[in-house]
Protein backbone atom coordinates (compact mmCIF):
# COMPACT_ATOMS: atom_id res chain seq x y z
CA UNK A 1 0.00 0.00 0.00
CA UNK A 2 0.83 3.38 -0.50
CA UNK A 3 2.24 4.53 2.55
CA UNK A 4 3.26 8.77 1.54
CA UNK A 5 -0.65 9.15 0.46
CA UNK A 6 -2.30 9.04 3.63
CA UNK A 7 0.80 10.75 5.56
CA UNK A 8 0.63 13.00 3.43
CA UNK A 9 -3.58 13.57 3.85
CA UNK A 10 -2.75 13.57 7.37
CA UNK A 11 -0.35 16.83 7.15
CA UNK A 12 -2.85 18.67 4.81
CA UNK A 13 -5.59 18.18 7.70
CA UNK A 14 -3.49 19.21 10.68
CA UNK A 15 -2.46 22.03 8.43
CA UNK A 16 -5.37 23.02 7.38
CA UNK A 17 -6.89 22.36 10.97
CA UNK A 18 -4.36 24.71 12.36
CA UNK A 19 -5.26 27.17 10.09
CA UNK A 20 -8.49 27.61 11.26
CA UNK A 21 -7.65 27.18 14.57
CA UNK A 22 -5.54 30.13 14.41
CA UNK A 23 -8.11 31.96 12.96
CA UNK A 24 -10.59 31.33 15.07
CA UNK A 25 -8.84 30.11 18.15
CA UNK A 26 -7.23 33.81 18.30
CA UNK A 27 -10.04 36.32 19.13
CA UNK A 28 -11.48 33.11 21.47
CA UNK A 29 -7.77 33.17 23.38
CA UNK A 30 -7.65 36.86 23.87
CA UNK A 31 -11.67 37.19 24.81
CA UNK A 32 -10.75 34.17 27.56
CA UNK A 33 -7.59 36.40 28.47
CA UNK A 34 -9.25 39.76 28.74
CA UNK A 35 -12.56 39.10 29.93
CA UNK A 36 -14.30 39.41 33.56
CA UNK A 37 -17.46 37.81 32.25
CA UNK A 38 -19.09 35.70 35.06
CA UNK A 39 -19.42 33.13 32.27
CA UNK A 40 -15.69 32.98 31.59
CA UNK A 41 -15.23 29.26 33.42
CA UNK A 42 -18.21 28.00 31.52
CA UNK A 43 -16.61 29.18 28.36
CA UNK A 44 -13.49 27.67 29.10
CA UNK A 45 -14.73 24.63 30.50
CA UNK A 46 -16.42 23.76 27.12
CA UNK A 47 -13.15 24.62 25.18
CA UNK A 48 -11.25 22.13 27.22
CA UNK A 49 -14.22 19.24 27.48
CA UNK A 50 -12.28 17.56 23.96
CA UNK A 51 -9.24 17.23 26.17
CA UNK A 52 -11.09 14.78 28.37
CA UNK A 53 -14.03 13.44 26.43
CA UNK A 54 -13.55 10.37 24.83
CA UNK A 55 -12.94 10.72 20.76
CA UNK A 56 -16.09 8.15 20.43
CA UNK A 57 -18.63 11.28 22.13
CA UNK A 58 -17.28 13.75 19.35
CA UNK A 59 -17.28 11.30 17.05
CA UNK A 60 -20.51 10.32 18.01
CA UNK A 61 -22.49 13.66 17.83
CA UNK A 62 -20.03 15.00 14.75
CA UNK A 63 -21.68 12.16 13.02
CA UNK A 64 -25.07 12.96 13.68
CA UNK A 65 -24.31 16.63 13.35
CA UNK A 66 -22.38 16.53 10.00
CA UNK A 67 -24.81 13.87 8.22
CA UNK A 68 -27.05 14.23 5.94
CA UNK A 69 -29.92 14.99 8.26
CA UNK A 70 -27.95 16.56 10.72
CA UNK A 71 -28.30 20.35 11.59
CA UNK A 72 -24.82 21.59 10.32
CA UNK A 73 -24.80 18.58 7.33
CA UNK A 74 -27.91 19.09 6.14
CA UNK A 75 -27.83 22.66 5.56
CA UNK A 76 -24.50 22.00 4.13
CA UNK A 77 -26.26 19.62 1.58
CA UNK A 78 -28.37 22.54 0.56
CA UNK A 79 -25.30 24.97 -0.06
CA UNK A 80 -23.16 22.64 -1.62
CA UNK A 81 -25.01 19.58 -2.68
CA UNK A 82 -22.62 17.07 -0.86
CA UNK A 83 -22.42 15.97 2.73
CA UNK A 84 -19.96 16.75 5.69
CA UNK A 85 -19.39 13.31 6.55
CA UNK A 86 -17.12 10.82 4.61
CA UNK A 87 -15.35 14.55 3.69
CA UNK A 88 -12.28 16.36 3.74
CA UNK A 89 -14.31 19.20 4.45
CA UNK A 90 -15.91 17.53 7.32
CA UNK A 91 -12.55 15.86 9.00
CA UNK A 92 -11.30 19.64 8.95
CA UNK A 93 -14.28 20.61 11.67
CA UNK A 94 -14.22 17.24 13.20
CA UNK A 95 -10.03 17.82 13.84
CA UNK A 96 -11.23 21.71 14.46
CA UNK A 97 -13.36 20.88 17.72
CA UNK A 98 -10.95 17.98 18.80
CA UNK A 99 -7.69 19.53 18.89
CA UNK A 100 -9.32 23.66 20.03
CA UNK A 101 -8.10 23.45 23.53
CA UNK A 102 -4.96 22.42 21.99
CA UNK A 103 -4.28 25.99 20.10
CA UNK A 104 -6.63 28.14 22.37
CA UNK A 105 -4.96 26.90 25.66
CA UNK A 106 -1.32 27.82 24.96
CA UNK A 107 -2.24 31.53 23.40
CA UNK A 108 -4.43 32.13 26.36
CA UNK A 109 -1.66 31.53 28.79
CA UNK A 110 0.69 33.57 27.07
CA UNK A 111 -2.07 36.73 26.48
CA UNK A 112 -2.55 36.87 30.67
CA UNK A 113 0.95 36.80 30.99
CA UNK A 114 1.22 39.90 29.20
CA UNK A 115 2.02 42.66 31.36
CA UNK A 116 -1.16 44.51 31.68
CA UNK A 117 0.80 48.28 31.62
CA UNK A 118 2.53 47.57 28.19
CA UNK A 119 -1.63 47.30 26.70
CA UNK A 120 -2.51 50.57 28.25
CA UNK A 121 -0.06 52.50 27.43
CA UNK A 122 -0.53 51.57 23.94
CA UNK A 123 -4.04 52.41 24.19
CA UNK A 124 -3.23 55.69 26.08
CA UNK A 125 -1.35 56.42 22.60
CA UNK A 126 -4.39 56.26 20.64
CA UNK A 127 -3.79 52.80 19.36
CA UNK A 128 -7.34 51.23 18.75
CA UNK A 129 -7.62 47.69 20.26
CA UNK A 130 -7.08 45.88 17.17
CA UNK A 131 -4.09 47.87 16.42
CA UNK A 132 -2.64 47.31 20.00
CA UNK A 133 -2.95 43.41 19.72
CA UNK A 134 -1.07 43.47 16.64
CA UNK A 135 1.77 46.04 17.11
CA UNK A 136 2.27 44.88 21.01
CA UNK A 137 0.37 41.59 22.28
CA UNK A 138 0.64 39.03 19.69
CA UNK A 139 4.69 40.01 18.98
CA UNK A 140 4.87 39.43 22.65
CA UNK A 141 3.05 36.62 23.01
CA UNK A 142 5.09 34.41 20.01
CA UNK A 143 6.20 31.77 22.20
CA UNK A 144 2.38 30.72 22.77
CA UNK A 145 1.47 30.88 19.52
CA UNK A 146 4.37 28.77 18.10
CA UNK A 147 3.23 26.28 21.30
CA UNK A 148 -0.37 26.66 19.68
CA UNK A 149 0.57 25.56 16.20
CA UNK A 150 2.79 22.55 16.82
CA UNK A 151 0.33 21.48 19.77
CA UNK A 152 -2.73 21.66 17.14
CA UNK A 153 -0.64 20.44 14.44
CA UNK A 154 0.60 16.89 15.90
CA UNK A 155 -2.28 16.31 17.76
CA UNK A 156 -4.68 16.51 14.93
CA UNK A 157 -1.91 14.18 12.75
CA UNK A 158 -2.48 11.70 15.98
CA UNK A 159 -5.99 11.98 15.28
CA UNK A 160 -8.09 8.29 15.02
CA UNK A 161 -10.95 8.13 16.79
CA UNK A 162 -13.57 10.67 15.75
CA UNK A 163 -11.74 10.24 12.04
CA UNK A 164 -12.41 6.42 12.35
CA UNK A 165 -16.26 7.51 13.06
CA UNK A 166 -16.95 10.31 10.77
CA UNK A 167 -14.55 9.24 7.92
CA UNK A 168 -15.30 6.59 6.29
CA UNK A 169 -11.88 5.50 5.03
CA UNK A 170 -11.74 6.67 1.93
CA UNK A 171 -8.14 6.78 0.49
CA UNK A 172 -7.00 10.20 -0.53
CA UNK A 173 -10.01 12.02 1.03
CA UNK A 174 -10.46 10.69 4.57
CA UNK A 175 -7.88 7.94 4.83
CA UNK A 176 -5.15 9.08 7.33
CA UNK A 177 -2.48 8.33 8.94
CA UNK A 178 -3.76 6.44 11.82
CA UNK A 179 -6.52 5.03 10.11
CA UNK A 180 -3.92 3.39 7.41
CA UNK A 181 -1.53 2.37 10.24
CA UNK A 182 -4.64 0.54 11.60
CA UNK A 183 -5.89 -1.59 8.06
CA UNK A 184 -2.41 -2.18 8.01
CA UNK A 185 -2.01 -3.58 11.31
CA UNK A 186 -5.40 -5.43 10.80
CA UNK A 187 -4.58 -7.32 7.66
CA UNK A 188 -1.10 -8.31 9.58
CA UNK A 189 0.81 -5.69 6.74
CA UNK A 190 3.39 -4.87 9.43
CA UNK A 191 6.23 -3.82 7.43
CA UNK A 192 3.95 -1.10 5.78
CA UNK A 193 2.30 -0.11 9.55
CA UNK A 194 6.24 -0.20 10.49
CA UNK A 195 6.84 2.60 8.11
CA UNK A 196 4.13 4.90 8.60
CA UNK A 197 4.67 4.11 12.11
CA UNK A 198 8.82 4.64 12.96
CA UNK A 199 7.57 8.18 10.78
CA UNK A 200 5.21 8.91 12.81
CA UNK A 201 7.12 8.74 15.96
CA UNK A 202 10.22 10.36 14.51
CA UNK A 203 8.01 13.17 13.65
CA UNK A 204 6.84 12.92 17.47
CA UNK A 205 10.24 13.14 18.82
CA UNK A 206 11.87 16.14 16.62
CA UNK A 207 8.81 18.44 16.84
CA UNK A 208 8.43 18.17 20.98
CA UNK A 209 12.26 18.24 20.93
CA UNK A 210 12.27 20.96 18.95
CA UNK A 211 9.79 22.77 21.30
CA UNK A 212 11.54 22.04 24.46
CA UNK A 213 14.82 23.19 22.84
CA UNK A 214 13.52 26.41 21.71
CA UNK A 215 11.89 26.99 25.30
CA UNK A 216 15.07 26.68 27.00
CA UNK A 217 16.56 29.42 25.31
CA UNK A 218 14.06 31.47 25.34
CA UNK A 219 13.68 31.39 29.13
CA UNK A 220 17.68 31.97 29.28
CA UNK A 221 17.25 34.74 27.47
CA UNK B 1 -16.97 -10.36 56.39
CA UNK B 2 -16.92 -7.03 54.55
CA UNK B 3 -13.37 -7.59 53.49
CA UNK B 4 -14.15 -10.55 52.29
CA UNK B 5 -17.00 -9.55 50.31
CA UNK B 6 -15.37 -6.60 48.94
CA UNK B 7 -12.41 -8.95 47.85
CA UNK B 8 -15.05 -11.43 46.13
CA UNK B 9 -16.91 -8.50 44.82
CA UNK B 10 -13.47 -7.81 42.93
CA UNK B 11 -12.80 -11.29 41.99
CA UNK B 12 -12.60 -11.81 38.25
CA UNK B 13 -15.86 -13.44 37.37
CA UNK B 14 -14.30 -15.78 35.33
CA UNK B 15 -12.76 -17.33 38.92
CA UNK B 16 -16.31 -17.49 40.42
CA UNK B 17 -18.27 -18.89 37.01
CA UNK B 18 -18.15 -22.85 36.70
CA UNK B 19 -16.86 -22.63 33.08
CA UNK B 20 -16.25 -19.57 30.71
CA UNK B 21 -16.01 -20.09 26.68
CA UNK B 22 -14.12 -16.12 25.14
CA UNK B 23 -15.32 -16.65 22.03
CA UNK B 24 -14.34 -14.05 19.22
CA UNK B 25 -17.54 -13.52 17.01
CA UNK B 26 -17.75 -11.89 13.41
CA UNK B 27 -19.77 -8.83 14.02
CA UNK B 28 -22.47 -10.08 11.82
CA UNK B 29 -23.53 -12.69 14.15
CA UNK B 30 -23.05 -10.82 17.22
CA UNK B 31 -26.56 -10.57 17.65
CA UNK B 32 -27.38 -14.18 16.80
CA UNK B 33 -24.57 -15.48 18.72
CA UNK B 34 -25.83 -13.53 21.83
CA UNK B 35 -29.06 -15.12 21.49
CA UNK B 36 -27.79 -18.68 21.37
CA UNK B 37 -25.02 -18.12 24.45
CA UNK B 38 -27.86 -16.74 26.53
CA UNK B 39 -29.92 -20.35 25.50
CA UNK B 40 -26.31 -22.25 26.04
CA UNK B 41 -26.10 -21.29 29.48
CA UNK B 42 -29.57 -20.92 30.43
CA UNK B 43 -29.17 -25.32 30.02
CA UNK B 44 -25.28 -25.22 31.29
CA UNK B 45 -23.60 -23.72 33.96
CA UNK B 46 -20.78 -22.44 31.62
CA UNK B 47 -20.62 -18.61 30.98
CA UNK B 48 -19.86 -17.71 27.36
CA UNK B 49 -18.07 -14.40 26.68
CA UNK B 50 -19.04 -12.67 23.11
CA UNK B 51 -15.67 -10.72 21.67
CA UNK B 52 -16.99 -8.95 18.08
CA UNK B 53 -15.35 -7.55 15.31
CA UNK B 54 -14.28 -7.98 11.92
CA UNK B 55 -12.92 -11.18 11.19
CA UNK B 56 -9.64 -10.09 9.71
CA UNK B 57 -9.14 -8.29 12.81
CA UNK B 58 -9.96 -11.00 14.90
CA UNK B 59 -7.89 -13.27 12.90
CA UNK B 60 -5.03 -11.01 13.17
CA UNK B 61 -5.56 -10.69 17.58
CA UNK B 62 -5.50 -14.67 17.28
CA UNK B 63 -2.45 -14.75 15.45
CA UNK B 64 -0.68 -11.93 18.48
CA UNK B 65 -2.40 -14.28 21.04
CA UNK B 66 -5.64 -13.17 22.02
CA UNK B 67 -6.97 -15.49 24.60
CA UNK B 68 -10.04 -16.66 22.69
CA UNK B 69 -11.11 -20.29 23.05
CA UNK B 70 -13.83 -20.43 19.89
CA UNK B 71 -13.64 -18.41 16.64
CA UNK B 72 -17.02 -17.99 14.39
CA UNK B 73 -15.55 -15.81 11.46
CA UNK B 74 -17.78 -14.67 8.51
CA UNK B 75 -15.79 -16.42 5.67
CA UNK B 76 -14.26 -20.06 5.56
CA UNK B 77 -10.96 -18.70 4.30
CA UNK B 78 -9.48 -17.83 7.98
CA UNK B 79 -10.70 -20.91 9.79
CA UNK B 80 -8.63 -22.14 7.20
CA UNK B 81 -5.60 -20.66 7.84
CA UNK B 82 -6.17 -21.02 11.61
CA UNK B 83 -6.38 -24.58 11.10
CA UNK B 84 -3.03 -24.52 8.56
CA UNK B 85 -0.80 -22.60 10.69
CA UNK B 86 -1.55 -25.07 13.90
CA UNK B 87 -3.67 -22.33 15.79
CA UNK B 88 -6.62 -24.59 15.37
CA UNK B 89 -7.80 -27.96 17.02
CA UNK B 90 -7.49 -30.18 13.58
CA UNK B 91 -10.89 -31.12 12.01
CA UNK B 92 -12.69 -28.67 14.56
CA UNK B 93 -13.57 -26.82 11.43
CA UNK B 94 -17.57 -26.67 10.55
CA UNK B 95 -19.71 -24.44 8.65
CA UNK B 96 -22.08 -23.60 11.03
CA UNK B 97 -23.82 -20.45 8.80
CA UNK B 98 -23.86 -19.54 5.27
CA UNK B 99 -24.86 -15.64 4.76
CA UNK B 100 -26.43 -14.07 2.12
CA UNK B 101 -25.11 -10.16 1.12
CA UNK B 102 -27.83 -7.32 0.91
CA UNK B 103 -28.24 -4.11 -0.67
CA UNK B 104 -30.11 -1.84 1.50
CA UNK B 105 -31.46 1.78 1.59
CA UNK B 106 -33.04 3.65 4.63
CA UNK B 107 -32.90 6.50 2.64
CA UNK B 108 -36.76 8.36 2.10
CA UNK B 109 -36.15 9.60 -1.38
CA UNK B 110 -35.64 5.78 -2.38
CA UNK B 111 -39.06 4.72 -1.50
CA UNK B 112 -40.55 2.22 -3.46
CA UNK B 113 -37.36 2.66 -6.36
CA UNK B 114 -35.37 -0.57 -6.99
CA UNK B 115 -32.36 -0.97 -5.37
CA UNK B 116 -30.74 -2.48 -7.96
CA UNK B 117 -31.67 0.03 -10.08
CA UNK B 118 -30.44 2.76 -8.17
CA UNK B 119 -27.31 1.57 -7.80
CA UNK B 120 -26.63 0.55 -11.35
CA UNK B 121 -27.15 4.14 -11.95
CA UNK B 122 -24.97 5.48 -9.59
CA UNK B 123 -28.52 7.55 -8.17
CA UNK B 124 -26.22 8.17 -4.72
CA UNK B 125 -24.00 9.84 -2.75
CA UNK B 126 -22.25 7.36 -0.52
CA UNK B 127 -21.97 3.45 -1.04
CA UNK B 128 -21.30 1.58 2.71
CA UNK B 129 -19.21 -1.26 2.14
CA UNK B 130 -17.51 -3.36 4.44
CA UNK B 131 -13.80 -3.15 4.27
CA UNK B 132 -12.41 -5.41 1.95
CA UNK B 133 -9.65 -6.44 3.48
CA UNK B 134 -10.81 -7.67 6.86
CA UNK B 135 -14.66 -7.74 6.18
CA UNK B 136 -15.61 -11.05 4.27
CA UNK B 137 -19.00 -8.73 3.69
CA UNK B 138 -16.68 -6.39 2.48
CA UNK B 139 -15.26 -8.59 0.20
CA UNK B 140 -18.14 -9.92 -1.08
CA UNK B 141 -19.44 -6.90 -1.78
CA UNK B 142 -16.69 -5.89 -3.84
CA UNK B 143 -16.25 -8.73 -5.60
CA UNK B 144 -19.74 -8.41 -6.88
CA UNK B 145 -19.61 -4.83 -7.54
CA UNK B 146 -16.29 -6.26 -10.14
CA UNK B 147 -18.37 -8.49 -11.48
CA UNK B 148 -21.22 -6.54 -12.38
CA UNK B 149 -18.68 -4.07 -13.65
CA UNK B 150 -19.81 -1.44 -11.46
CA UNK B 151 -16.40 -1.04 -8.86
CA UNK B 152 -14.96 1.49 -11.00
CA UNK B 153 -17.76 3.74 -10.80
CA UNK B 154 -18.74 2.54 -7.24
CA UNK B 155 -15.34 2.84 -5.54
CA UNK B 156 -15.26 7.04 -6.26
CA UNK B 157 -18.27 7.12 -3.66
CA UNK B 158 -17.69 3.98 -1.66
CA UNK B 159 -17.44 4.76 2.46
CA UNK B 160 -15.40 1.94 4.16
CA UNK B 161 -17.23 0.57 7.49
CA UNK B 162 -14.82 -0.74 9.65
CA UNK B 163 -16.90 -4.27 9.74
CA UNK B 164 -19.75 -5.05 9.11
CA UNK B 165 -21.50 -3.35 11.79
CA UNK B 166 -20.48 -0.04 11.28
CA UNK B 167 -21.29 -0.10 7.70
CA UNK B 168 -24.91 -0.43 8.76
CA UNK B 169 -24.64 2.22 10.86
CA UNK B 170 -22.99 4.34 7.86
CA UNK B 171 -26.35 3.72 6.55
CA UNK B 172 -28.62 3.54 9.02
CA UNK B 173 -27.93 7.02 10.34
CA UNK B 174 -28.38 7.96 6.41
CA UNK B 175 -24.50 9.17 6.09
CA UNK B 176 -24.47 6.84 2.95
CA UNK B 177 -27.37 6.71 0.91
CA UNK B 178 -27.22 2.89 0.58
CA UNK B 179 -24.83 -0.13 1.32
CA UNK B 180 -24.23 -4.22 1.72
CA UNK B 181 -24.99 -5.58 4.77
CA UNK B 182 -25.51 -8.93 5.75
CA UNK B 183 -29.13 -10.39 5.22
CA UNK B 184 -29.00 -11.30 9.28
CA UNK B 185 -28.88 -7.54 10.08
CA UNK B 186 -32.39 -6.89 8.34
CA UNK B 187 -33.54 -8.52 11.59
CA UNK B 188 -31.93 -5.85 13.57
CA UNK B 189 -34.47 -3.85 16.36
CA UNK B 190 -32.84 -0.77 16.14
CA UNK B 191 -32.91 -0.64 11.84
CA UNK B 192 -35.00 2.37 10.49
CA UNK B 193 -37.61 1.89 7.71
CA UNK B 194 -36.58 0.43 4.56
CA UNK B 195 -36.93 2.34 1.67
CA UNK B 196 -35.79 -0.45 -0.76
CA UNK B 197 -33.42 -3.49 -0.38
CA UNK B 198 -32.02 -6.25 -2.19
CA UNK B 199 -30.67 -9.55 -1.82
CA UNK B 200 -27.38 -10.68 -4.22
CA UNK B 201 -28.35 -14.18 -5.66
CA UNK B 202 -25.71 -16.71 -4.48
CA UNK B 203 -25.51 -17.31 -8.36
CA UNK B 204 -23.83 -13.40 -8.21
CA UNK B 205 -21.87 -13.60 -5.06
CA UNK B 206 -19.33 -15.00 -3.22
CA UNK B 207 -20.71 -17.55 -1.25
CA UNK B 208 -20.69 -16.54 2.59
CA UNK B 209 -20.16 -19.74 4.08
CA UNK B 210 -19.42 -19.04 7.93
CA UNK B 211 -17.01 -21.52 9.49
CA UNK B 212 -15.87 -21.64 13.41
CA UNK B 213 -13.15 -23.40 14.40
CA UNK B 214 -11.89 -24.59 18.09
CA UNK B 215 -8.88 -22.82 18.94
CA UNK B 216 -5.69 -24.43 19.71
CA UNK B 217 -5.58 -23.22 23.33
CA UNK B 218 -8.98 -24.47 23.89
CA UNK B 219 -8.25 -27.83 23.00
CA UNK B 220 -8.67 -28.89 26.62
CA UNK B 221 -11.66 -26.99 27.18
CA UNK B 222 -14.56 -29.05 27.69
CA UNK B 223 -16.73 -25.97 28.01
CA UNK B 224 -15.39 -24.96 24.74
CA UNK B 225 -16.52 -27.91 22.98
CA UNK B 226 -19.61 -28.20 24.40
CA UNK B 227 -20.57 -24.52 23.24
CA UNK B 228 -19.69 -25.79 19.45
CA UNK B 229 -21.11 -29.11 19.98
CA UNK B 230 -24.42 -26.77 20.62
CA UNK B 231 -24.08 -24.66 17.67
CA UNK B 232 -24.90 -27.72 15.63
CA UNK B 233 -28.06 -28.65 17.87
CA UNK B 234 -31.39 -28.67 16.20
CA UNK B 235 -32.37 -26.00 18.39
CA UNK B 236 -29.71 -23.98 17.53
CA UNK B 237 -30.14 -23.85 13.63
CA UNK B 238 -33.58 -23.28 14.67
CA UNK B 239 -32.50 -20.05 15.92
CA UNK B 240 -29.33 -19.37 13.70
CA UNK B 241 -31.59 -19.89 10.83
CA UNK B 242 -34.52 -17.80 12.04
CA UNK B 243 -31.86 -15.30 12.20
CA UNK B 244 -31.75 -14.74 8.71
CA UNK B 245 -28.82 -17.44 7.67
CA UNK B 246 -28.61 -20.77 5.52
CA UNK B 247 -27.86 -23.47 7.55
CA UNK B 248 -25.32 -26.15 5.96
CA UNK B 249 -26.78 -30.04 5.85
CA UNK B 250 -30.37 -29.41 6.49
Amino acid sequence: MNVLGPLWLSVQLALATTLVLFVVGTPLAWWLSQTASRWKPVAQTIVAMPIVLPPTVLGFYLLILLGPNGAIGSWWVQLTGSALTFSFTGLVIASCVYSLPFAVQPMQNAFEALPRQTLEFAWLQGATKLDAFFSVAAPMSVRGFVAAAVLAFAHTLGEFGVVLMVGGNIPGETRVVSIAIYDEVETLNYGAAHQMSLLLLAFAFVVLLAMYLVNRRWSER
Amino acid sequence: MRKLLLIAALLPTSLLADDVVRVAVASNFIQTAAELSKRFSETSSIEVRLSGGSTGKLYAQILNGAPFDVFLAADAERPRLLEQGGHAVPGSRTTYARGALVLWSGDRTLVGRDCREVLNRGDYRHLAIANPATAPYGKAARDFLVDAGLWEQAKKRAVFGENISQTLQFVATGNATLGFIAASQLRHRNLPSTSCNWTVPDSEGSPLDQQLVLLKSAAGNAAAREFVDYLADEQAAAIIRRSGYGVPGR
